[in-house]
This record gives C-alpha cells, structure tokens and sequence, in this order.
C-alpha cells in the first residue's frame, strides 16, 4: 500500500521538498474521499484544510442570494484546493464541489500553522509553494476578467 | 504567395447552399464557389473577402474541409455592421467572395512532429480546416492535442466534431469554459490552465494558437514554460483588412502587412507588437 509519505512526495505541489520537512508534514495528513456532488468545503466555514487532489475534479462556485452558483474554476488531479487556512481569518471564500468522485490528501491547516510556526524554513518554503500558486490563480481570475471571447468594445 | 492583380479585387458571386447556427451569435455559410474544379480551393489558414452586396466587405478564415473545395464554408460571428447582415442572408442569397490569401499554417512542418492546437472563441474556426488535414492523414503525425477555451458551454463551436476527432481520429481534444451556471461537467478556468494535462514533447512540437491576442501570447508563455522551441510556435492574427493583397495599409502591424504576409505569422516575428498596446 502507497503511505501517505510516498504520496505527498510525488504529488506536484510538494515535488522537490526536503524529506525531513515531508516526515514532518504526513503527521498533518489524511486520505478523503469525496463523491460526486459532495461539498468539500463552503463559504464562510472554518477553513482548517487544504487539499492535493489526486483524482477527480473539483469545481469552485460563487454563489449570490437568489442567483444560481457560478463555477469560477475547476481544481484537477495534481493541483492543491484551499489557501484560506493559512490567511487569517481562516475562512473559505468559495464553495468547493466535487463534480465527480474525487480523492484527495487533506492538510490539517492549524496543524500545519504550527509546524510553519515552530520552523519558519519550513514556513518560507512552503509559502513561497503557495505565493506561486496565488499568482498564477490571479493571473488566470484576471484573463477571465477581461471576457476575451465576448465581443469587443469601445 | 497571392500577387496583387485586377482579379483578386474583384469578387465573384457565391450562392448560399446552407446556413448552419453554431451558437447564438455564431453561424456558418456553405457556399457554392463555383470556379470549375477548383471549387474554393484554399490551405488552411487561408481566409477570403466576404462581400455584402450593399454593405461591406470583411476578411472571414476559410473554416471548412480542404479535401472538399466543392463546398467552400466560413464560421463567423454577428459582431459589426456586415457580419450582421451576412447573419440575416438565407440559402440561395449570394456573398461576393474575393480570395483565397495570406499564408496557411505551416502544416508541411508538422510531418512526423507532435502538434499542438491552442484555440479561443472563434478561433477554433480558422484551425478547424487543419483538423480537417490531421484526420485525413493521421499517421503523419505524432500526438495531436487540441485545448479550446471558450466564453460558456454554450458558446462552444463544432460540438459533434469535437467528439468526433477526439473519439474517431486518436486527437486528444480538451475544452474548458471561463465560467459556467448549472450541470456543467468539464473544465472551467483559462485555456493555458490545460496545457499541464497535454501529452506532448515539447522538443518536438508544432503549436498552432488562434483566439484573442492576450490568449495568444499568454498560450505562447504557456508553451515556452512548457519548453517548445519559440520557432515552433505560429499564430493566427486578425486586423482591419480591406483590400488583402497589401495595397492600402489598414492592416499593418509594425512592419509586417496582415492580409499579405500574414495572417499566419512565426510567433517569434510577431511576439514584440503582441506586447505593445498602441500597435
């Protein structure tokens, strides 16, 4: 059977991080499953997780009294879900929904917080994981901003 | 290369043999190009000048089936004053057709290479007689990926083709959506976000990109990031084109005419004026 070690070390996120700071992150770890339709997580919950997803697809939806939910983006195999644990207060932002049966490793957020606390190279290291994936979700948030496949204006 | 001449000014009536609606501001013109056997002969990438009697004339990519110039088909969307309308027109109305011109993609480069097609919104159009060409001839090629990123679900273009290339002709077809209401089962983000999912050797790759320029050039980083060469990336422009031959100017982007040396371009010969805003 693959141990949760093994399978943070050859997700994409943690690729290439130190071994001792891997050992150090299982004792954070779970495996979850998720069926189709099922929330991982809804806005204004407690964030205490994040999420490597190994299979399956996870749709995240914003979602307006009295309007029906938009989904912004989809989260897939290989990619992480959920950096609110780790900005105060510590609340999703979004609903997650799997769209179709989904497996993921989940990271307990206040026990990773305290692991980051205790060594800030571990923090650093991990924030500048994060800082990255941000940047990139913003620049993508961005282009969908522009709308570049409606019809042009002005 | 199309040299300028009294002929290629002159549009020919076409007939309407079918209107097919792709969306609900998208539709596609079957036309009769007459012209004996040479029908609506064109390569891939090629467009023609499409004239509304009374109207105005527009520069529209050939979209249809280079194995079949019987028919000659143009997927445009209702966005100014002609493509409006050349919405309206019905079967038996006749375009004014001027063209083929410009230069197609760079297929011949391709042979025994893996191909990667990038398209955005209606830029699925222009690469679509190039889909046309691969499952013709499958077997000269590699892997051949195709990653489409349209507006909603339902602004997508060629649904039955889509399935058909990607079930039919071993092409590995992936679609994504910027933003999507209801049941929704694929993806939803930016098309360079499918582009880790793509099974393709970067070394020895063909990317063809066609859309939005902000998609293009951010696909083309994409790709780079990736590690596909920069000379193995093309791009489809699109500019205020009227006379297509390269007499008036009006689609001039730096240095380089659209109608005439392009609207195929190396990206590397266009990659700087994609950065300036004022070009």
């Amino acid at each position: 059977m693959e141990t949760l070690e093994r399978i943070l070390s050859t997700h994409g996120f943690f690729h290439g991080l130190d071994a001792r700071y891997l050992a150090l992150l299982v004792g954070c770890a779970t495996n979850v499953r998720f069926g189709a339709d099922e929330f991982l997580f809804r806005t204004g919950e407690e964030a205490n997780q994040f999420f490597l997803i190994r299979a399956g697809k996870v749709a995240l939806e914003v979602s307006a009294p009295g309007r029906v939910p938009v989904t912004v983006q989809t989260v897939r195999a290989n990619e992480i879900l959920g950096w609110s644990w780790l900005i105060p207060p510590y609340h999703w932002q979004l609903d997650a929904r799997a769209v179709e049966d989904t497996r993921a490793i989940a990271l307990d957020g206040k026990c990773m917080r305290t692991k980051c606390e205790a060594d800030h190279d571990l923090g650093y290291e991990l924030l500048k994981r994060f800082a990255h994936i941000i940047e990139d979700r913003l620049q993508q948030a961005r282009l969908q901003l522009l709308d570049v496949y409606g019809k042009p204006t002005g | 290369m199309t040299e300028p001449n009294l002929h290629s000014l002159v549009p020919r009536p076409c007939p309407i043999r079918r209107v097919l609606q792709e969306s609900h501001d998208t539709f596609t013109l079957e036309l009769d190009p007459g012209n004996g056997e040479r029908g609506g002969a064109f390569v891939p990438g090629q467009f023609n000048m499409l004239y509304v009697f009374g109207v105005g004339e527009v520069p529209i990519s050939v979209s249809g089936d280079p194995g079949r110039p019987q028919v000659l088909v143009h997927t445009t969307r209702e966005a100014g004053a002609v493509t409006q309308a050349m919405r309206r027109l019905r079967k038996g109305d006749s375009l004014g057709v001027r063209g083929p011109f410009g230069q197609p993609w760079p297929l011949q480069r391709a042979a025994g290479r893996d191909v990667v097609l990038m398209a955005g919104g209606i830029g699925l159009a222009p690469l679509r007689p190039v889909l046309y060409e691969i499952s013709a001839h499958r077997k000269d090629f590699g892997s051949v990926t195709l990653l489409y990123g349209t507006r909603s679900p339902e602004d997508m273009l060629f649904r039955r083709e889509l399935q058909r290339w990607g079930a039919a002709d071993n092409i590995d077809v992936l679609v994504t959506v910027d933003r999507a209401i209801g049941g929704w089962p694929g993806h939803v983000g930016v098309v360079t976000a499918l582009l880790p999912q793509a099974a393709f050797d970067p070394t020895n790759t063909l990317a063809l990109l066609c859309g939005p320029e902000v998609m293009m050039r951010f696909s083309a980083d994409g790709l780079r990031q990736r590690g596909v060469p920069q000379d193995a990336i093309y791009l489809s422009l699109e500019r205020n084109m009227k006379c297509a031959v390269g007499f008036c100017g009006h689609c001039q982007l730096g240095p380089s005419f659209v109608c005439k040396d392009g609207p195929v371009f190396a990206y590397e010969r266009v990659k700087r004026c994609l950065e300036v805003r004022e070009i």
